[in-house]
């Protein structure tokens, strides 16, 4: 196609996370080139120090919001961005650091800092969407690399993506995994997590972890009921809702009720 | 019917042998994962010899068996729809040339397919989804393609699994039409041999290339004292007398709402299921633009997606797309293809994650203190209202 238009510009933008989820853009190696063909990679720190000035077509925004200074420069992203896609689940639900929102964080900086003074930290780790307008939020922990190219196809032609919310049951199912819930008891949040990784986990004979965090109307209350009747204790059902998407609302209303059972226990 | 014939484990190897020769692929029971599934096999090697399956709502365990049956186990979580109506199925490809979108069709599907081990259910099934795919106006030719050029061996059932209720359904255990080769397992003293009825020309001329020998009577008798054990051991049981009327007249039954409190809306039902046939479309296109192609995927009437209309949602509630499932299966099917879209296989309780049971949720919704039963005419088809 011949394409004299000006190529959209993309910035990459990182805030608390592992850069894991951007290295998955990275790692695709195959479709990287077709990537840096269609747009203008104006701004990513981890694959180059070029940085190109903005406004932006399309911010890829990594990473939770932990700091004041951090909660700060996400307007700033905002504002310099017309498109904004969150990715992972550090950005679309607070990550793995959001577990210390169940806990007092002064705590965590006294034990762990040798001079707690220095450390400028929010109480909590809250997705994106809690300070600004996301366009687009595509899940996972990490992200799959064939869904963020998905994304960044329909973005570049303005279709929706197909990430569709579904279970995560339903790709274990079209793959033809037997499922280990049911023919080994073993316990799997699949039956309430949003597709996307393709039912690796099952496939590869283990529960669910959760990674892409609730699916749409997730019936959680249900599958904890169930899994308690089978014989896991409210540890382990707690456990099981605070991975990479605990503070998303209906895992962690899920792993509080078990949190307040086990402190009536 | 003509007579019935009989062969030993090794005819059976034979068999397969014969089909693989003519350029089928056999699919048939094999052992993975924990379970019993179909895929493609090779010889008898790979049949699940002395396995058996132990069945409950939301439970499915493997146990050996104490003898070396071959079919001893009942269906699993693969029905055969997976080869008929596959999962995941590009329907064309397009490029975008100097000007042009140019489409380029999917090439036909050539494999043949032999089905090894179809159970009387599941035949039922078939025919079922026959109707879906091949009458109407809007035939579907890769499945009629892969349908008609499939060869059916049937093995009626010796033994009912925990959640089987053929019975109810009047679809098993024993397969009357739809195959071209129908065996009976016998394991008898020291004896093991399958009795096998011929349904086809097709099946008459596959027969006659293995050895085999003609059936006496008293094994004919052995055959059908198994099937007669099957139908003694259903492990579930579904009364089925106006049940479409009464699901009708009980669209607003509180049990609703008590299954929407357990349902995960996670659509392994309807994925298990062998006449379940809805599927969506996937366009995708590549970084480039320059390609596109469409997909066709599975599909459950458990997603919010599916009942997307322009505006949103049309069954936002859980409770909402459980009603949808359990009323077309069991009553808006007769409607719309003339029979029940249920045969009663079980496999919808037994990989139901939490075990909802239409045999245990039927009754409470049409035959319980707060059903309407009162059951009048021709009942209409139900309004989604919620
Ligand atoms: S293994 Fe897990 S994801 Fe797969 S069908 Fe079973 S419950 Fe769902
Ligand atoms: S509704 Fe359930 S029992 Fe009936 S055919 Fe489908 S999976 Fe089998
Ligand atoms: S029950 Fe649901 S998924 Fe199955 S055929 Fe009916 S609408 Fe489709
Ligand atoms: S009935 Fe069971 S298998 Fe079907 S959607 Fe509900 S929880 Fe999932």
């Amino acid at each position: 196609m011949t394409q004299s238009v000006k190529k959209p510009k993309v910035a990459v933008w990182k805030f608390a996370s592992c850069d894991g989820c951007q290295l998955s853009l990275l790692d695709c190696e195959d479709e990287l080139l077709a990537v840096t063909e269609q747009i203008e990679i104006a701004n990513f720190p981890e694959a180059s120090r070029a940085v190109i000035k903005g406004p932006y077509d399309l911010s890829l925004v990594e990473g939770s919001i932990t700091t004041p200074h951090d909660a700060e420069r996400i307007q700033m992203v905002r504002s310099v961005s017309k498109f904004v896609i969150t990715i992972g689940a550090c950005a679309t639900a607070g990550g793995i650091q959001a577990l210390r929102n169940f806990k007092d964080v002064n705590e965590f900086i006294s034990v762990v800092y040798a001079s707690p003074d220095y450390i400028s930290t929010l109480d909590k780790s809250t997705p994106i969407s809690e300070h600004i307008k996301v366009d687009f939020e595509l899940r996972g922990c990490p992200i799959d690399k064939m869904q963020l190219v998905e994304v960044i196809s329909a973005f570049l032609k303005g279709r929706k993506p197909n990430t569709p919310a579904h279970s995560t049951c339903i790709d274990c199912k079209r793959r033809g995994t037997v499922c280990v819930m049911v023919s080994q008891g073993k316990m799997c949040m699949g039956p309430v997590t949003h597709s996307g990784c393709g039912a690796l986990c099952p496939s590869y004979n283990r529960g669910c972890y959760g990674c892409f965090g609730p699916k749409e109307t997730a019936n959680t209350s249900s599958l904890s009921s169930w899994h308690k009747k089978q014989g896991s204790d409210n540890d382990e059902i707690l456990r099981a809702f605070r991975g990479f998407n605990a503070y998303s609302e209906p895992f962690r209303k899920e792993s509080e009720l078990h949190e307040k059972e086990n402190t009536n226990d | 019917m003509t007579e019935k014939k009989i062969i030993d484990r090794e005819g059976l190897n034979q068999l397969i042998k014969v089909l693989l020769d003519m350029g089928f692929q056999v699919a048939g029971p094999t052992l993975r994962d924990e379970a019993i599934v179909y895929e493609n096999i090779q010889s008898i090697k790979d049949l699940p010899e002395g396995w058996t399956d132990e069945q409950d709502g939301g439970i499915y365990r493997l146990k050996k068996r104490s003898d070396k049956a071959l079919f001893g186990y009942v269906v699993g979580p693969h029905s055969w729809k997976k080869f008929l109506h596959p999962p995941e199925r590009r329907l064309w490809k397009a490029t975008l040339n100097e000007s042009d979108f140019e489409i380029i069709p999917e090439e036909s599907d050539p494999r043949k397919f032999a089905f090894l081990g179809v159970r009387s259910c599941e035949l039922h099934a078939i025919a079922i989804q026959d109707k879906v795919f091949l009458e109407g106006n809007h035939k579907d030719p890769s499945y009629q393609l892969r349908r008609e050029n499939a060869f059916f061996i049937a093995v009626h059932c010796g033994q009912a699994g925990g959640t089987c209720f053929c019975v109810s359904m009047n679809t098993g255990p024993r397969a009357e039409s739809g195959f071209d080769l129908a065996l009976t397992e016998v394991i008898h003293d020291n004896d093991h041999y399958f009795v096998v009825e011929t349904g086809s020309d097709r099946g008459m001329d596959v027969i006659k290339k293995i050895p085999n020998r003609k059936a006496e009577a008293r094994e004919v008798e052995h055959a059908d004292s198994k099937i007669a054990e099957a139908t003694a051991q259903m492990g579930r049981v579904l009364d089925t007398t106006n049940i479409k009327e009464l699901l009708y007249q009980n669209l607003e039954h509180p049990q609703w709402d008590d299954i929407a409190n357990r349902c995960l809306s996670c659509a392994n039902c309807t994925m298990v299921c062998p006449t379940c046939f809805c599927s969506t479309v996937e366009d995708v296109t590549d970084i480039t633009g320059d390609h596109a192609e469409r997909w066709q995927k599975w599909d459950s009437c458990f997603t919010m997606d599916f009942s997307h209309l322009h505006g949103g949602e049309v069954r936002t509630s859980t409770k909402s797309r459980y009603r949808q499932w359990m009323t077309h299966k069991l009553a808006s099917w007769q409607d719309q293809f003339g029979s029940s879209g249920c045969v009663g296989c079980g496999r919808c309780i037994t990989w139901c994650p939490v075990a909802i049971d239409f045999t245990e949720e039927v009754p409470k919704i049409c035959g319980s203190e707060n059903s309407n039963t009162a059951v009048t005419k021709e009942n209409e088809a139900p309004h989604e209202n919620s």
